[in-house]
């Protein structure tokens, strides 16, 4: 892989929420990148710190509480870490897109959906667009988003939930940004609107050539839409690699194992579902070994002291010590 | 006032985007009692607030109640000695005497009137919410028309109609602060109504009451512990506004607001008659408000972010 | 929006029927005796029967009620005073209107002082801007509205003698009341506009904003004020009819001949029609700002007017 391709790269991030009470380590020593025009997904529980990551590319933490501790953002070449806020902005909305988790909160209630993804236009207006234009441009992403143009008057509470993360959709593409983060764009929908809204969101993408983060707890939709695939557990990557690794491959970390042990199978007969037993660690107080040791199958001494080491094999990571003490042997 | 309705949150929260979710942790109890020893307000407002209990509990011992209502017309504006640690007011009654058996006064009628407001509001606010329908527009509308009517306004009617004594003071009170309580828990048992262990409650044939009772009310507790203590301090100054209109138990009956309301007359030639239950009252109002509010962001630290 | 008035407006003849009835009813619990109040303790038991018929205080509370909603809507008669015999409605209206203009006044310092402090400490959290006026305003709230204008007077009037202590002649004499009774106001307002403004600030649509790259002035002015000013309108509302009341003790303190300090006196003298007068007269008021309000709230919040002007 040449470094050159790279649109976005990162190196051993860290992130911590910190309160006068408590310290989260929210993110721990993710390195990750991303090609232009792939699609990543971004695998993993709730809390798993999905959220955080994708604020972090943005740089919209929460300013008194949230912390990059270590690690650098490459994206096109700019450190999104140290960017003056006044370069940051014009990189927001415009260059990286975010979609957010729910559509019934990321509206402004007291403005119409035409004004909210006009804001966008208006705030990165540097070809000079006439108030003609960006209307007509405004038109143009609710048609593309499939809503008539003739609602860009009405206000969030008068269109439905699908409808509504139809738009919040709309004010991400508005700009046409070179990386969109999706931040469980369909987690909030009913399941029949999950679908079409997903495959809206895939057309989109590959109509405008779009860099993607998927973030999903959903393997289903990861198979679906990506061509690489990041597994999270509280805080680090514990695997990574092309959605054909993950997929067809037999190694995995016991985690994505127990992800896939989860999931229904409808080629095989299962008997039971199997959960992952047990609750994710106390983020404020995490395990010093491996993070996935207190609830593993396969848990080993080690596991419980050292944290494992990653295990590479071509495109694929995973971070675990059954892999690396095989490798030794 | 309520100013936010949140349930127990942490940094946490940060991470999981306000989401619910289970990570192993120590009770949710034990977290918020460890939070409030570490706020140094509020465990500032606790220590004067015990300093204040102890002195009604003491009041006999530190002075007697004779020695304050009793005017002895030779101790006119008698200035601080052994005997009247604290001075003499316009009438020759002992001040330090008013002040402790004042503080008697204030906090039974404030502590009484916080507790049976919140259980009257909360039984009105759950029956509302719980059977929905005519029995919830009846109360609301009901409560609409009364909170037409401005709380002094009608603490004051009560107490023309019935004359000043404790409990009446109480029942006006009780009357001038359940309303928020009703919405308050109103609101919350209509959002609970519709969850799925609710139901199963239901389906697992519980009674109503018992179903508001074991699985409503513990999830408003914790504003509802807050609303409780920061009315206690808003209920203080309520009494005290009371009795400096001369409204609240009649003469001579020690209080605080008619020790102003008295002693501004004789505000030049003795200021420290004014000074004394004015410093009372924003202690314990103070004191309240410090411990109050260390609790309220004990049960949500967001609020401090 | 037509239809929303006109609802609005409707609601006050309930309310109107409500108050009365509940002030009716409380000032019932306790049998009273007029006549003998009227009179004297010198009139005969008969001379004082005479009387009770006369006023029509024999009857049940429920005709009486009636008798006297009766009376306000077809003559605009309040009745008359046990006390100085006067027309209710007379000695009343004079002195309401100078506890509205004080109430007023108050207002309109506290929401143009309070509204934008408060703002600004929550945009502002944690620098000096935010803790200095919360920490005040804290304390304030410990802090009864007759202890500052006790203060005040101390100070101002008995000690400097700048300002006068009683009455309410000249703009001099408004100084201090007003003064007194903004202060703990002004606090309160404070307090509820930073905590909305915090509140709002926090939401995912202010993050949608920022996310899109627009400018953090903007995020605040437009995205989040807006949101946020809707409960300070309400509890501005609210807070004006406690103020109404409340003026009471500013009226007590200063020697304001206002409708606070008119209830008291007529408390103390049982003047029964005079007390259901003023509540009635307060509540009125205030019911016709909540309504006032609720337009303001509907002018504000699209997702309220949609509700009616879609059938229209």
């Amino acid at each position: 892989m040449n470094n050159t391709e790279k649109m976005l790269d990162i190196k051993n991030l860290s992130v911590i929420y910190k309160t006068d009470l408590e310290t989260v380590y929210a993110v721990n020593d993710v390195s990750l990148s991303l090609e232009k025009g792939a699609t990543l997904g971004l695998v993993g529980e709730t809390g798993a710190g999905k959220t955080t990551l994708a604020l972090t590319l943005m740089r919209l933490l929460p300013e008194r509480t949230g912390k990059v501790t270590n690690g650098s953002i490459t994206f096109e070449g700019d450190s999104i870490v140290d960017l003056p806020e006044a370069r940051m902005r014009k990189i927001r909305g415009d260059k990286i897109a975010m979609i957010f988790q729910d559509p019934m909160t990321s509206l402004n209630p007291v403005l119409t959906v035409g004004d909210q993804i006009a804001e966008a236009l208006i705030v990165h207006n540097e070809k000079g667009l006439t108030k003609e234009q960006i209307d007509a441009r405004v038109d143009e992403t609710l048609t593309l988003v499939g809503i008539p143009p003739a609602r860009k008057n009405d206000y969030p509470h008068q269109f439905s939930g699908g409808m509504r993360q139809r738009v919040v959709i709309a004010i991400a593409l508005s700009c046409e940004p070179d990386l969109l983060i999706a931040d469980e764009p369909t987690t909030a929908l009913d399941v029949t609107i999950q679908a079409q809204v997903l495959m809206m969101i895939r057309d989109l993408r590959d109509r405008l050539g779009t860099s993607m983060i998927m973030i999903t707890h959903d393997l289903g939709i990861v198979a679906q839409t990506c061509d690489n695939v990041a597994v999270m557990y509280a805080g680090e990557i514990i695997e990574v690699g092309t959605a054909e690794d993950i997929f067809t491959k037999s190694v995995h970390h016991p985690y994505t194992d127990g992800l896939f042990a989860s999931l229904p199978n409808l080629k095989s007969k299962t008997a039971r579902l199997q959960p992952i037993a047990g609750l994710m660690p106390d983020p404020t107080n995490l395990p010093k070994g491996c993070k996935f040791a207190p609830r593993c199958t396969k848990c080993m001494d080690i596991c419980k002291e050292v944290p494992p080491e990653v295990f590479t094999d071509g495109t694929h990571s995973i971070r675990c010590h059954l892999y690396c003490q095989g490798k030794e042997d | 006032m309520t100013e936010n309705n949140a349930p127990a949150r942490s940094a946490i929260d940060l991470l999981n985007d306000g989401e619910d979710i289970n990570f192993k942790r120590p009770s949710q109890v034990k977290e918020i009692l460890r939070r409030l020893k570490k706020n140094k307000g509020a465990m500032i407002g606790l220590f004067l607030l015990i300093f204040i209990i102890l002195v009604v509990i003491l009041a006999d011992v530190i002075a007697t109640y004779e020695v304050g209502v009793v005017q002895i017309p030779d101790n006119r504006l008698a200035h601080m000695s052994a005997e009247h640690p604290l001075g003499c007011d316009s009438y020759g009654r002992d001040v330090l005497s008013r002040l402790v058996h004042g503080a008697r006064n204030s906090l039974l009628v404030a502590v009484a009137a916080s507790i049976s407001s919140c259980l009257f509001g909360c039984t009105l606010g759950a029956i509302a919410g719980y059977f929905g329908g005519k029995v919830d527009m009846l109360i609301m509308r009901a409560l609409d028309i009364f909170m037409s009517i401005p709380d002094l306004l009608f603490t004051m009617v009560v107490v023309a109609a019935l004359g000043s004594s404790i409990p009446v003071l109480i029942i006006a009170m009780t009357l001038a602060y359940f309303t928020n309580y009703v919405r308050l828990v109103r609101s919350g048992v209509l959002n609970l109504v519709d969850q799925e262990y609710v139901e199963a409650a239901r389906a697992g044939g519980s009674s109503s009451a018992r179903i508001i009772i074991s699985h409503i009310i513990p999830n408003t507790l914790g504003i509802i512990l807050v609303n409780v203590t920061l009315n206690v301090s808003s209920l203080v100054i309520y009494q005290s506004t009371l009795s400096f209109i001369g409204l609240s138990l009649p003469a001579p009956a020690p209080e605080w607001g008619s020790m102003l309301a008295s002693a501004r007359v004789d505000m030049l030639r003795a200021p420290l008659l004014v000074l004394f239950p004015a410093l009372a009252i924003i202690l314990t109002a103070f004191s309240v408000n410090l411990l109050g509010d260390g609790l309220r962001d004990a049960m949500d630290p967001r609020l401090r972010n | 929006m037509h239809r929303y008035i006109i609802k609005r407006l409707l609601f006050l003849i309930p309310t109107v029927l409500g108050v009365t009835l509940i002030i009716f009813f409380v000032m019932n619990v306790t049998p009273g005796n007029p006549g003998r109040m009227i009179l004297g303790p010198n009139a005969t038991a008969a001379e004082v029967e005479a009387m009770n018929e006369e006023l029509g205080y024999n009857n049940p509370v429920i005709v009486r009620w009636f008798n006297y909603l009766k009376g306000i809507v077809t003559e605009g008669d309040f009745g008359q005073s046990y006390t100085t015999k006067l027309n209710v409605f007379d000695e009343l209206w004079p002195r309401f209107l100078i506890t509205l203009r004080l109430a007023i006044l108050v207002l309109l310092l506290s929401v143009c002082i309070g509204v934008p402090l408060g703002i600004l400490s929550a945009v502002k959290q944690n620098s000096l801007m935010d803790t200095i006026p919360t920490m005040i305003a804290f304390f304030l709230a410990a802090v009864p509205s007759f202890v500052v204008g006790i203060l005040l007077m101390y100070v101002f009037a008995l000690k400097l003698n700048w300002f006068p202590s009683f009455g309410l002649k000249s703009t001099r004499h408004y100084v201090l009341p007003v003064i007194a009774a903004t202060i703990c106001e002004l606090s309160a307002y404070l307090r509820f506009t930073k905590s909305s403004m915090l509140e709002s600030i926090r939401q995912d649509y202010v993050r949608t904003a920022r996310a899109k790259g627009v400018a953090e002035r903007t995020v605040i002015w437009k995205h989040a004020l807006k949101n946020a000013l809707l409960p300070v309108v309400t509890s501005i509302g609210m807070r004006f009819g406690c103020l109404l009341a409340g003026m009471v003790t500013t009226e007590q303190l200063f020697s304001i001949p206002g409708v606070g300090s008119l209830i008291v006196q007529s408390i103390s003298t049982k003047d029964e029609p005079m007390v259901i007068g003023c509540a009635v007269m307060v509540s009125i008021c205030f019911t016709l700002l909540m309504i006032g309000v609720d337009l303001v709230y509907a002018f504000i919040d699209p997702r309220i007017r949609a509700k009616y002007s879609k059938r229209r």
